[in-house]
């Protein structure tokens, strides 16, 4: 039985880089909670003999000649983004006040 | 003059061959269909005029200089808003993508343009295509076509529904845990998730890359195998996709219409039928296996105790995979950017509010869960357990293949519901998902055919799903099914939908 509070809630969406009001933390703690109770029964049958697959057909590594080929031209790229300057993506501050 | 929007793909391409019609006839005709009824259906977020009517006019003009064309050339299409499209907006029914233009097309946009199909427009979906019912959707509700105050399932209930009301022959739809089948079965429609790497996933915007598969979307099986043969195959792009050619489509198709069946092994799931099921959906189940078993298939049961869990592991797996995913809508190179109104106006602090602002209640829900499930401490016991049960959901279908060439089961457990009726209860809405979910957790390839009307008029879908790369067999088995249920009905199941318009 899982209980998954509004403190977890709030600490999971910091992590997921998602601003949550208050009565969007209030109403998640709720619904995740029957969620979870839900499909916490896989681990009924997850028994350690099982192995585990993360993936629906057999993948192996693919290579291919190292040759450039030619990229999407920039000025395209920077007229889909927020911000740009200079030919590059303009982005806030990336550090903090530290 | 006929209607040329009443012709299936495969009829209107063959009278635009004979140059009884040309492309630009065809797209015109198509385009004034959504002009009248889209207002009621809103199947589209986008309708592009401008870009179909030029194909059309340039592969008419190819066509009358004798050039050889592609069996679909001039024939319109309409695609999922979650496959990017140069030059035209591509939101995934998102805020966060809102007025985004791509700089580049999907590989299965490229085939399609170079085939010569006018693109009509983007359809409509659940945000990142999280949803059965295109009620998350940003952008407003699609109404199914059969009672417009109903659902047209989800993710793909845009194209299901623009494919229903004759807005267009054909549609690309994505399937990641039934998109494509369950809106198939409650619009009338036919809608088919290839083999996982079947169908190049580049330039799709992806919600769970595992699970992630982009396929057509039709009102017959003929057409769904043309259109196919069109998307699929090798792209060296997609380090996924499947090297081997696919198999033969069209023709199992045209040789399934002829209605022999005899020899073919028809697996019934036990696990996917009985309760929760609406008595009508399995009473034509039950007929549609009656018809199987007269143009001579075998009917076996097979049992795949495992399915009772796919759903549960299907919702750990598919929110963590969204979550990172997702991560790359962070504000900094396309669509939306938000900038928090106190404190430092730091990178980290603009992506937090941006999702904040962007993204809708089903995307937060499931990134939310899938961090979680992803998290120190909870990794193990969650996501760890479900690709255990993902093994043994592999292993259960192995078992089964064994015993029949393919299985077959109700695509949804019930026909469309009221529109708002499911919206707050999650759950309630996963559950859409059950009989679909197991083959995207296994990679099978699996069809919906429209199988009848249930007893509350509505629409219902049987499913049939073959062994990975065996996805002629869906073709050969949907068009066996599809030709036996047409002589039973006199006419296609759509001509009993209400007209519109």
């Amino acid at each position: 039985m899982s209980t998954i509070s509004r403190d977890e809630v709030a600490r999971v969406a910091a992590l997921a880089r998602i601003d949550l009001r208050d009565d969007e933390v209030d109403r998640l703690a709720g619904e995740l909670d029957v969620i979870v109770d839900s499909i916490a029964r896989v681990r009924e049958v997850a028994t350690p003999d099982v192995p585990a697959t993360s993936h629906p057909l057999p993948l192996t590594n693919v290579f291919r000649e190292d040759v450039p080929q030619p990229a999407l031209p920039v000025a395209d790229v920077l007229a889909a983004a927020p911000d740009a300057q200079d030919g590059r993506f303009a982005v806030p501050q990336i550090l903090g006040e530290e | 003059m006929t209607d040329l929007t009443r012709l299936s793909a495969a009829e209107l391409a063959e009278t635009l061959a004979r140059k009884e019609a040309s492309s630009v006839e065809a797209t015109r005709a198509h385009l004034d269909r959504i002009a009248a009824v889209d207002g009621d259906v809103h199947a589209f977020l986008h309708v592009s005029s401008d870009d179909a009517l030029a194909t059309a006019a340039d592969v008419d003009a190819r066509r009358a200089a004798g050039e050889e064309l592609h069996p679909l050339a001039g024939v319109p299409i309409a695609v999922k808003d979650v496959v990017v499209t140069k030059g035209l907006p591509s939101t995934a029914g998102s805020k966060i993508l809102e007025g985004w233009i791509p700089p580049y097309d999907a590989t299965l946009v490229e085939k399609i343009r170079a085939a010569g199909l006018p693109i009509l427009g983007k359809t409509n979906m659940d945000e990142f295509a999280m949803g059965s019912s295109t009620e998350h959707s940003a952008f407003g509700n699609t109404h199914n076509p059969w009672d417009l105050d109903r659902i047209p399932g989800g993710s793909g209930g845009g194209s299901a529904a623009a494919v229903a009301a004759f807005e267009a022959p054909l549609a690309i739809g994505t399937d990641t845990g039934g998109s494509i089948r369950q809106p198939g079965a409650v619009t009338g429609t036919v809608g088919v998730k290839p083999t996982y790497g079947g169908v190049s996933r580049y330039g799709l915007i992806a919600m769970a890359s595992s699970l992630d598969q982009a396929g057509p979307v039709t009102r017959t099986v003929l057409d769904s195998a043309l259109l196919h043969e069109l998307i699929g195959g090798h792209d060296p792009r997609d380090s996924t996709s499947i090297p081997e050619p696919l198999p033969p489509l069209v023709e199992a198709a045209r040789q399934g219409a002829l209605g022999d069946l005899s020899g073919l092994k028809v697996g019934v799931v036990t696990q996917l039928q009985g309760e929760g099921y609406q008595p009508g959906v399995l009473a034509r189940f039950h007929e549609s296996l009656e018809l199987l078993t007269k143009a001579g298939a075998e009917v076996v049961e097979v049992s795949c105790p495992s399915f009772d869990y796919a759903l549960a592991a299907y919702y750990l797996i598919m929110p963590a995979e969204a979550s990172s995913n997702l991560a790359k809508f962070d504000g900094m190179r396309f669509g939306l950017r938000v900038e928090p109104t106190d404190g430092p106006v730091t990178a980290e602090r603009v992506m937090a509010a941006t999702r904040g602002a962007g993204f809708g209640d089903e995307v937060k829900r499931r990134v939310v869960l899938g961090t979680y499930a992803l998290s120190a401490g909870y990794y193990d016991a969650y996501y760890g357990s479900a690709q255990k049960v993902r093994t043994l959901i592999q292993r259960d279908f192995d078992a089964a293949f064994a015993q029949a060439d393919v299985l077959v089961s109700p695509t949804a457990p019930t026909t469309a519901f009221k529109l708002g009726e499911k919206l707050d209860d999650p759950l309630a809405m996963y559950l859409n998902d059950v009989a679909t979910i197991p083959a995207n957790l296994a990679g099978v390839p699996g069809i919906s055919v429209p199988n009848g009307l249930s007893d509350d008029g509505l629409p219902v879908g049987f499913q049939i799903l073959a062994p990975a790369k065996a996805d002629d067999r869906l073709y050969r088995v949907g068009a066996a099914l599809e030709s036996a249920l047409e002589s039973t009905w006199g006419a296609p199941l759509l001509d009993s939908a209400p007209r519109l318009g």
